[in-house]
């Protein structure tokens, strides 16, 4: 789907192409589906595809550094949930080595393909390095 | 030790219960300007910082770092930091200068050129910055919803409640962790049965944070705390690169964020460097901004009683709220913890925020009592409801709130606390009873509701976690139920997830789940007639409070069948005999028949008359016509007194004695607060009056003044004095006979 020029707010827009993490479309997403039994969680997740649009969104509004963090968002759609609270806290001060911090970029820039999260942990790794706040 | 009894007294204020010290800039304790602070200073080389505020690449620390890197815009640095400060602070001011441009030159400042335009800046002028340079163009307000049992049917009844008095988001914490998933669930319930698209939070380690919003259980989170030095950082046990994935982890499971930081932090946590608060601030804020956060929650927060104890302290706090402003942040201003425990001083502070409007006037107004707050808050709480309330009915101004009446609360409290009975049923969470639910609706506080099972409770919590159980298993619930709108709400949240509207900067959903933010609702200020303005249903709303009542029959105790024993002779003649006259008013025994301390009129009369009698002088009544006045009529009455004496009576029961040949505003004695004035003491005007025509020494009559009268009776005093003068005719002062025999 194409996402780069919806309109905001995308919930009014876009119901049609909008789809959850699931690939449901947000128009089929409703009190007689869920109901019916129809719905899991992941129709209540946003997918990739809308944060990245909402990116666009917040670009285009003057807000570049939101913009960044919903495309590292959008990124980490593909990462699991207990996955990314062990990344997160690896990158918290003190707890991991510039070799595990330099693995972690690589895992998210190849396994996930996520290469601004990746590119954020390396520049985290070489400062952690420069102001002594590696694991010792 | 004080030795005057004003000194003493003085003491005892609450205002002298707060701590105030000097500055000590070593320890941080200097809200702005401190000799440490740095210069302004930026040297860009190849695309890249190499010097910020006077300290070199090499020498930076992590905050100086990210600073350089994510928070400042380098294509507009040039032009912006060449831009002298006072033109940057005028421009704040200025009408003509719209929010667009000061975001363009902002986002090119470093930490301490923001502070440097900061200091030519008064409160008056920082407040129009605001009201110019918020994100969204509505403002709203943020409520705290938590209990010292973490009561699940108390914490749904008060978010419901919150919900319906117009808090856009609602924020819960827990005292023992292992609730979290319950309290997040019970406010999540309640919330979106007292109106859906309230935005909800509970405030708890990041991790379990996570855990909960994964679960569809919350949909913001303002936890993620920054500081203004490294040292203060890292024992936060966090960096900015850290804060910045943790952003990117909540918004990528559809989850708003918005940082935490707050002039002080760093001064209590003991790592200030000696820099002023508001420079740490500045700090704070460029990193939630290179962070990506759409927001920040600031204003000192939870240290708002340090910069409070210092000079200058409440005006660095509205610094700190116009900088995160001038940095495209959403803003949560402040106003939550307790601040003093001065009332007045309270309402000045939340002044600086509430006039100006901000994104969320208070971060966490306490919904219920300030006992009850977990968050340790609660500088206005639930019992202040009402003064909010007023306050905005005074100023034509829109925090946020609205009045609601005590059936809409109990309605609504009734219907969420049965709504999270009915999900603790069916997800097999230990039961709330009918008991539970009726303490819930009705209740002050946790000492009302009865008590659970903790240990039960707990067990069920932990299961529920890590459990598949979710909000959409809350949905389904409610809709088994019965409870189609509560589900329909949550579902709707749940889409709302999906679509992402509510992750731009300021998002909040308006009463009809419209998505509402800097985007879609973009404050456009650019003075008088633009940005926002109330809508007359708005308006509407905020004045209607519920003690509100119509002034139409105010005076209905005052009016009644004319007095049968007052007629009227003819015109009134100047006298021969040694007398006193009573002068009343125009409506007197006709229109209105008693005081507005509801004496009859007859009665006042016949204690005046036996007044003068004592004294063995006869009086003579006349009623004036063409005047409502008070002293115009004791004035009239003494020119047709044969003694020269008069007294002058309205017919709300103001008095004055008069002599003739003294100006008409000048008198004997004066009466003007009719509400304290007895039988007993228009008795004793009718004896000084006839001593004073007899020439006898006389003290004045003892005149009892309650200063709360004309508060309390002002809206029936105009409506008794209106009404007088609505009987005003142009004819002349008419004898009147009195039927009446002394009793002495």
């Amino acid at each position: 789907m194409s996402t780069r020029t919806l309109k905001y707010p995308l919930s009014e827009s876009a119901a049609e192409i909008l789809q959850a993490a699931s690939g449901r479309r947000l128009a089929d997403i409703t009190a007689e589906t869920a109901r019916a039994g129809e719905l899991s969680m992941t129709d209540f997740q946003i997918s990739a595809d809308t944060l990245r649009a909402q990116a666009e969104v917040a670009r285009q509004a003057g807000y570049p550094q939101q913009a960044s963090n919903l495309i590292r968002a959008a990124e980490l759609t593909a990462v699991p949930n207990a996955e990314v609270l062990r990344m997160y806290n690896i990158l918290r001060p003190g707890r991991a080595t510039h070799a595990e911090l330099a693995a972690l970029a690589e895992l998210l820039e190849t396994y996930y393909h996520a290469p601004e999260c990746a590119s954020l942990v390396r520049e985290a790794a070489a400062i952690y390095q420069t102001r002594n706040l590696l694991q010792k | 030790m004080t030795i005057s009894r004003r000194f003493q007294l003085l003491e005892q204020r609450d205002i002298n219960r707060e701590t105030f010290v000097e500055p000590w800039p070593e320890a941080g304790l200097i809200v702005a300007d401190s000799p440490a602070d740095p210069q302004p200073s930026l040297r860009i080389e190849a695309g890249r910082v190499i010097e910020l505020d006077g300290r070199p690449r090499a020498e930076f620390d992590i905050l100086d770092y990210f600073i350089a890197d994510h928070g400042i815009d380098l294509a507009t640095a040039e032009v912006a930091m060449a831009t002298p400060s006072i033109d940057l602070a005028r421009k704040l001011v200025d009408i003509n200068v719209p929010r667009a441009e000061l975001l363009r030159l902002a986002s090119g400042c470093t930490p301490a050129k923001l502070v440097d335009i900061i200091r030519h800046m008064n409160v008056l002028e920082m407040m129009m910055g605001l009201g110019k340079m918020r994100a969204r163009r509505t403002p709203a307000n943020q409520a705290h919803v938590t209990n010292r049992r973490e009561h699940p049917a108390l914490l749904a009844a008060d978010a419901a409640e919150a919900a319906l008095r117009g808090f856009a988001e609602i924020e819960t914490t827990v005292g023992v962790a292992r609730y979290a998933p319950f309290s997040a669930l019970a406010i999540l319930v309640g919330s979106q049965t007292g109106r859906g698209g309230v935005l909800t939070q509970c405030a708890v380690e990041e991790s379990l944070g996570l855990e909960l919003a994964m679960k569809g259980l919350t949909t913001y989170a303002e936890t993620l705390s920054v500081y203004g030095t490294e040292g203060t950082f890292v024992d936060g046990d966090d960096t900015p690169w850290s804060k910045a994935f943790l952003s990117a982890a909540y918004a990528s499971r559809g989850v708003k964020i918005r940082f935490t930081s707050g002039t002080g932090s760093e001064a209590l946590m003991g790592h200030a460097q000696g820099y002023s608060m508001l420079y740490l601030e500045a700090r704070c804020l460029i990193v939630t901004r290179g962070a990506g956060s759409q927001g920040v929650q600031n204003g000192s927060i939870s240290c708002i009683a340090l910069p409070e104890s210092l000079p200058g302290g409440v005006r660095a706090v509205l610094a700190e709220n116009l900088l995160a402003t001038m940095l495209g942040l959403e803003v949560a201003s402040g106003n939550d913890a307790l601040a003093s425990h001065s009332d007045i001083r309270k309402a000045a502070k939340l002044m600086l925020q509430f006039i100006p409007g901000t994104d969320f006037i208070t971060s966490g107004y306490s919904a219920m009592p300030r006992r009850e707050n977990l968050f340790g808050g609660g500088n206005f709480d639930a019992d202040d409801f009402d003064d909010y309330n007023v306050l905005q009915r005074d100023m034509q101004i829109d925090g946020g709130n609205h009045p609601i009446s005590e059936k809409e609360a109990l309605d609504i409290r009734t219907e969420a606390a049965r709504a999270i009975q009915a999900v603790y049923a069916e997800l097999g969470f230990p039961a709330i009873t009918d008991a539970e639910v009726e303490a819930a609706v009705l209740a002050h506080g946790s000492e009302n509701m009865p008590v659970r099972d903790v240990v039960a409770d707990l067990a069920a919590a932990d299961k529920f976690l890590p459990s598949e159980q979710n909000i959409l298993t809350v949905v389904r619930a409610l809709q088994v139920r019965g409870f189609e709108k509560v589900a329909s709400n949550l579902l709707e949240m749940g889409r709302q997830r999906v679509a992402g509207d509510y992750l731009q900067t300021s998002a909040i959903f308006d009463r009809n789940f419209k998505v509402q933010s800097a985007i879609n609702d973009v404050n456009n200020y650019t003075g008088p007639g633009t940005g926002y303005r109330m809508s007359t249903e708005r308006w509407h709303e905020i004045q209607n409070l519920p003690s509100v009542k119509s002034p139409r029959d105010f005076i209905a105790d005052q009016i009644g069948a004319p007095c049968p024993r007052l007629a009227e002779l003819g015109p009134a003649q100047a006298g021969t005999n040694l007398e006193v006259i009573v002068a009343v008013g125009p409506a007197f025994g006709t229109e209105l028949i008693r005081t507005i301390n509801g004496l009859d009129h007859e009665e006042v009369l016949e204690a005046i008359l036996t007044g003068i009698a004592s004294e063995g002088l006869i009086a003579r009544v006349i009623k004036v016509y063409h005047t409502s006045d008070c002293a115009a009529i004791g004035h009239i009455g003494a020119q047709l007194s044969s003694s020269g004496i008069a007294i002058g009576i309205q017919s709300r029961g103001t008095t004055v004695i008069h002599k003739r040949g003294l100006a008409r505003l000048s008198n004997l004695e004066l009466f003007p607060q009719s509400p304290s004035l007895t039988l007993e003491a228009y008795r004793a005007i009718g004896v000084n009056a006839a001593r004073y025509a007899l020439g006898k020494t006389t003290t004045p009559v003892p005149v009892q003044v309650d200063n709360w009268a004309r508060l309390r009776l002002i809206v029936k005093t105009a409506l008794l004095h209106r009404h007088e003068t609505e009987q005003i005719l142009d004819q002349p002062p008419m004898e009147m006979r009195f039927d009446w025999e002394p009793d002495l």
